[in-house]
């Protein structure tokens, strides 16, 4: 089983959109939106839940006054600062709180509860591409990785329960704990990028990290024509560290019209179709999941 | 006044409003990069960096001669980041959250504070904009720790004189940005009218208004996509302080690194007004 997983770096470089399109062109995958944090795939997808789950990850600290000496213990042992009196009275900040329980130990009355947190939700749904798995983190939250995880776990059981051959990934923006959660034991990132300092920069960090997790990957340099300068750079960046280039995309409101329909780009009559079918087969190659391309087909790209 | 810069969606402008706010900015002003992840501002802003810092975060480092295997510290950590294999106790350093539980909980005090990097907090000057930035290490996961250690230096530079701050937040609704936008006055959206951007915005404004701070939107890429934002707004009483137009022209100056407010008076006009709209916003105008 492949899992390829879609990342920028840079937010709004366009990988949901891509996504969307590698959604409508693969065979035999499951799909996956591991953007928990500001999920979009859902938006061209349509999807119908099939099945929806709380996420409980991790606990939460809460003092119940009735218990609460006011001794101001839990507030000198917490490095979050997420504890506080008011008049006397200790409190603990939600959004502060990381879940470490040292206040719970440290209480000498037992005043402090730490029941389970619910983080946000999880489904398992039908859409015209497959089945798609997603999730929506509650606001403020962390835990992001932990969800990621059990989203890429859930879709590798409906892979194998569906026979399928692939698993194709929506993930964020970013190089902190969502992505590098989604990278863990993939097989393949895509990254997306365009050619813009922010863009460029925030590539080459996502590069570093899948070096890191020696994991390989292909590169779409979107909105190319922007700056052929900063695209021929980036290119040759990636031929340098043995990246492969998968293709680049114009600058285009195509992509923009379809989002407004609700499609992928591959949907609509866009002239983008054909760019990004010859792009969907060079990371399918990438992937291992193509034989390798003809001669022919090799000069005509 | 602390301003911060966010959305919900990634790649909405952020950085090319914060950095044009801080060019045109009335008053002194810090312009500080609390998007550790993937730090920008200083590419657009190019400051004079006067020092780089490592920051840290504290993990434990286990004395095996000491440990007597009671268990103490695995059972208290919530992270994962201890546990008893055979006869030893490993440290995860990776998984730390630094909270000192189980340094202070062994009672063999077997278990002493170390170190694992973050990444760097850079500070600088970027004409007479003070300049702050965060960069997380490439391969560490947790960012809000990094983006306290920007802020507290922040902290410290606006207790040595009047200065406002104009953040750059990391995207999205979680932990991240939510650290970034708790400590602000103001938090200025940025928004993109598409449906992607939509659902985002929806998405921050319901995360953020429970903490009853101002706030405001600019639109970026006006006249792309639909009427959808301004409609909301509208509805929920949102202030529309400033909107940027779409155009290929600005996407290709952004391109080579340029300011977006330095581009042409016009635009210049529109950050100068969204300046002195937020400084009337936080209750100061521009000559307080």
């Amino acid at each position: 089983m492949r899992e390829i997983v879609v990342i920028s770096g840079k937010g709004g470089t366009g990988k949901t959109s891509l996504t969307a399109a590698f959604a409508h062109l693969a065979k035999n995958k499951i799909l996956c939106d591991l953007d928990v944090d500001a999920p979009d795939l859902h938006i061209l997808l349509a999807p119908r839940h099939l099945r929806s789950e709380a996420f409980v990850s991790g606990h939460e600290a809460r003092i119940d006054p009735a218990r609460c000496t006011r001794c101001g213990i839990c507030a000198s042992v917490c490095r979050f600062g997420a504890i506080t009196s008011r008049g006397g009275v200790f409190t603990v900040d939600p959004v502060r709180c990381e879940g470490c329980k040292v206040c719970v130990a440290w209480c000498p009355e037992k005043a402090v509860a730490f029941p389970a947190k619910t983080c946000g939700e999880w489904h398992v749904s039908a859409t015209r591409f497959g089945t798609l798995i997603h999730a929506r983190l509650s606001p403020g939250e962390e835990n992001s990785g932990r969800l990621v995880a059990l989203l890429r776990r859930e879709a590798r059981s409906q892979a194998t329960s569906q026979n399928k051959e692939m698993i194709l990934c929506d993930g964020s923006p970013g190089i902190g704990c969502p992505v590098i959660s989604s990278l863990t034991g993939a097989s393949l990132a895509v990254a997306v990028t365009e050619p813009t300092p922010s863009g460029v920069h925030d590539f080459v960090r996502v590069a570093e990290l899948c070096a890191h997790f020696r994991l390989p990957m292909a590169v779409i340099v979107n909105k190319h024509d922007l700056n052929p300068d900063q695209t021929k750079s980036i290119e040759d960046y990636c031929r340098d560290k043995g990246h492969t280039l998968a293709g680049h995309i114009p600058f285009h409101p195509d992509v923009t019209t379809a989002m407004l329909d609700r499609k992928a780009v591959t949907e609509t009559p866009s002239p983008l179709g054909r760019t990004i079918r010859a792009i969907w087969k060079n990371v399918e190659r990438a992937a291992g999941l193509a034989a390798a391309p003809s001669p022919n087909e090799l000069q005509g790209a | 006044m602390i301003v911060s810069v966010a959305s919900g969606k990634g790649g909405t402008g952020k950085t090319t409003v914060a950095a044009s706010l801080a060019s045109v900015w009335p008053r002194p002003a810090a312009a500080v990069d609390l998007d550790v992840e993937e730090p920008n501002l200083d590419l657009f802003l190019d400051p004079r960096i006067a020092s780089t810092q490592r920051a840290y975060i504290e993990v434990p480092v286990p004395d095996p001669a000491g440990c007597t295997l009671c268990g103490s510290c695995v059972e208290l950590c919530q992270f994962k980041a201890i546990s008893r294999m055979g006869p030893s106790i490993l440290v995860f350093p990776e998984m730390c959250h630094g909270c000192g539980g189980c340094i202070g909980i062994c009672p063999e005090n077997a278990l002493t504070p170390g170190k694992r990097e973050l990444g760097t907090v850079a500070e600088g000057m970027a004409g007479d904009i003070r300049f702050l930035s965060g960069r997380l290490r490439v391969g560490e996961a947790m960012s809000p720790p990094l983006m306290r250690e920007v802020l507290k230096r922040l902290f410290a530079l606006l207790g040595r004189g009047p200065t406002d701050a104009i953040i750059d937040a990391p995207p999205g609704v979680s932990c991240p940005a939510v650290n970034a936008v708790m400590e602000s006055d103001v938090i200025l959206l940025v928004a993109e009218p598409t449906p992607f951007g939509f659902h985002d915005f929806v998405l921050a404004v319901e995360a953020f208004a429970p903490f009853k701070k101002t706030m405001g939107v600019v639109i970026n890429r006006a006249g792309l996509g639909d009427g959808s934002i301004h409609e909301y707004c509208r509805d929920v009483g949102l202030p529309i302080l400033a909107e940027i137009p779409f155009d290929r022209s600005i996407a290709e100056a952004y391109s080579r690194g340029r300011v977006v407010a330095s581009l042409d008076e016009r635009l210049r006009g529109v950050f100068s007004e969204l300046a002195a709209k937020l400084l009337a916003l936080s209750g100061e105008d521009a000559h307080a």
